[in-house]
């Protein structure tokens, strides 16, 4: 009864402030809108036993990937006239796009199977109370996947090296300091003493 | 879950490659910072070592390892082997190309040695996570390479369509995984096959329409050609060569592992796709080759027409036809090993020889690089003695054999016109006065490899008995 209860209020909250999202005439109020639909979601994950994915969309939506759109948001001056300005004009096709989104869920959520008769669940055993989501899915992660876990590890040094290689680059003729060879350098190197016959005055 | 490291040692190549490239990294860091071609030494010594572990490995029979995501069996010890000696191939024949065009840096070595790890992923996948993660592994360190020149604006124009065109291969490869393990509940490719039943119905033809699409993407087969024939003109050459030539043996891997094994009950449906994808692309491939002014752009086309008769390997469907793919797979990266090392040989400062016209009289200039080009073209052509005589008359046999004589035709026809614009190279080196060029580079090293690349080319058409028979052998039923 009481998990209904917390269910229903934060279903409410969350259809709230996702609206509040696309509603909203300030994009930094949309994006702080967005932070509360994820803490929502996540709260209603926690009420279905998905702790895991809770903390994890916490973590990273809400801790890293909104903190960097809010950034952005502020330091871009955003014209927002022009942004909403084809708001009206779209309007039908977004209700087409709205139509087809929740016949597809609709779809899905009465689909048994892609026409194939396998059951589900037969692959999937039932985790009791004391089991955490995080303790099976760290088991998983280094026993069974083990192999394409560290795999996934070399990918992401992949992406560094290529990042890095791709983006960090010396134009030729740029005229960087070099500070080890300014404090090495000798006199000889930048000072020449010439000879030369004293010029007299005419 | 336990291992034993009996099993650990069966994945000794990805294990030693890992290593070996996290050292290269560390002392192209410390050691080589005035001097990358360092690295590309040492890079060249840790793949020797690694092809000789590959092919010393024993293995009896077919093992699945590590919690069923790797398999070690007697394919994935040659395709390894294989990728190690044809990556270093590839590495020794760049490396004075990328000295003269400034882009030899220790990066590019190590985004080759993750790209061969990809490779030898591949070549053991077992599990469909494991084979994604190896396909954008390979992917991404071949974006990297392909971009690789920041001054070049044809190459990041190059690179940003192979990515963007690339992206989408790989989300249609995991829409298609996705919808099979909504069918079946498994990600083990061993065991798709069972779950899926006799039937499988719609949901399994739209997964293997979509999966289809990405090996056909990876292998640069017609109509997911587009991006071939810019990366081999756009990226640096060495790049170029990179990605014509050690990921086919990752498709044949890929293609191998997810269709001929994970879905072999279900051949029919995926071999009609891939009738039609490799028709297209043998008769597409030598059609556009043949108006091809640029030899870049000419290999590039002519790779879609061999992937098409590698394909057609598949799609004869049985253990012959498999093993025909693997050898016509083995003898085309050998063949195109040697047609980049020329135009590598061939390209001075300030000056690519990617023209068709920059080899004319190439046989009075130079001799040597001519007559390796002739039998390289004599080979790609199908001329015998040659080995690419022999790999394409067992696709030929295989899909005679399983009885597709329509596509047996089409391929037949398609070799005779293609040999037009292959011949048409060796008429333009043998019997057009040259134009007035500066002579070319001695590079004595890359030389006497390129001498023996194009003599193993002749040997192998000679000999070819061995070769076929370790594709036979390798391949269950081959």
């Amino acid at each position: 009864m009481l998990v209904n209860i917390l269910f229903y209020a934060f279903a409410l909250v969350l259809l709230a402030s996702a609206i509040g999202v696309i509603g909203s005439k300030n994009p930094v109020h949309s994006a702080l809108c967005l932070v509360l639909t994820f803490f929502t979601a996540a709260a209603i994950w926690l009420l279905a036993q998905a702790e895991f994915l809770a903390i994890v969309l916490v973590l990273v939506y809400v801790g890293a990937v909104m903190v960097l759109f809010l950034f952005v948001v502020m330091m871009l001056d955003i014209d927002i006239e022009k942004i909403r300005s084809g708001f009206t004009r779209h309007f039908w096709l977004g209700i087409a796009v709205a139509i087809v989104l929740f016949l597809e869920i609709v779809g899905v959520v009465v689909a048994r199977g892609l026409g194939a008769n396998v059951d589900m669940k037969s692959g999937m055993a039932p985790v009791g109370a004391a089991d955490s989501n995080a303790t099976e899915l760290g088991t998983a992660l280094y026993t069974k996947y083990v192999y394409p876990f560290e795999l996934a590890a070399v990918l992401l040094l992949v992406a560094i090296i290529a990042a890095i290689v791709l983006t960090m680059r010396q134009r030729k003729g740029l005229k960087v300091q070099d500070i080890g060879a300014q404090v090495a350098t000798r006199r000889e190197d930048r000072l020449r003493i010439l000879q030369m016959p004293a010029e007299k005055k005419e | 879950m336990t291992f034993t490291t009996n099993e650990i040692w069966l994945a000794l190549p990805e294990i030693y490659l890992t290593t070996a490239l996290c050292v290269v990294l560390l002392f192209d860091l410390f050691f080589a910072t005035k001097n990358p071609g360092r690295t590309a030494t040492l890079t060249l010594l840790v793949l020797v070592v690694g092809a000789v572990l590959a092919s010393r490995q024993v293995i009896a029979d077919r093992q699945v390892i590590l919690g069923g995501m790797y398999v070690a069996d007697r394919l994935s010890s040659l395709l390894k082997t294989g990728a190690f000696l044809f990556t270093a191939m590839a590495l020794f024949y760049s490396r004075d190309y990328l000295a003269r065009r400034g882009i030899q840096k220790g990066e590019y070595y190590v985004l080759s040695l993750t790209a061969l790890l990809g490779v030898l992923v591949l070549a053991s996948a077992a599990n469909m996570v494991t084979l994604y993660v190896g396909v954008e592994l390979l992917s991404l360190s071949l974006y990297a390479l392909v971009a690789f020149d920041r001054d070049s604006g044809v190459a990041a124009e190059a690179a940003m369509k192979y990515f963007v065109l690339g992206a989408i291969a790989s989300g249609t490869l995991l829409y298609g995984m996705s919808i099979l393990y909504g069918m079946t509940g498994t990600l083990d490719l061993g065991a798709l096959t069972a779950r899926l039943g006799d039937s499988p119905g719609l949901g399994f033809t739209l997964a293997i329409a979509f999966i289809v699409s990405a090996i056909a993407f990876k292998f640069g087969a017609v109509p997911f050609h587009m991006w071939v024939p810019d990366v081999y003109q756009g990226a640096p050459t060495a790049s170029a060569m990179m990605v014509a030539t050690v990921p086919k043996l990752a498709s044949f891997a890929m293609a191998f592992r997810f269709l001929a094994e994970g879905l072999m009950a279900q051949t029919p449906q995926w071999s009609q796709m891939l009738a039609i994808l490799a028709t297209v692309s043998v008769i597409a491939g030598n059609l556009i080759a043949i108006a091809q002014t640029s030899l870049l752009r000419m290999l590039a086309y002519s790779a879609i027409a061999n992937v098409g008769f590698i394909l057609f390997g598949f799609v004869a469907g049985s253990g012959a036809g498999f093993s025909s793919a693997l050898y016509y797979t083995i003898a085309y990266v050998l063949m195109t090993l040697a047609a980049f090392a020329i135009v590598l040989i061939s390209s001075r400062d300030g000056c690519e020889a990617t023209e068709l016209d920059h080899f004319k009289g190439l046989h009075q200039r130079d001799p040597l690089l001519a007559g390796a080009m002739a039998a390289v073209m004599f080979s790609t052509a199908g001329v015998p003695p040659f080995v690419g005589f022999w790999a394409k008359l067992q696709i030929i046999q295989a899909l005679l054999a399983s009885g597709h004589l329509t596509l047996a035709l089409i391929a037949v026809v398609a070799s005779v016109v293609g040999a037009f614009y292959y011949l048409r190279v060796v008429w333009l080196m043998y019997f057009e006065a040259p134009a007035e060029q500066p002579p070319l580079g001695k590079a004595p090293g890359m030389r006497l490899v390129l001498a023996i690349n194009a003599l193993a080319v002749l040997a192998l058409g000679i000999m070819p008995e061995q070769l076929l028979a370790l594709c036979r052998q390798v391949i269950p039923g081959g």
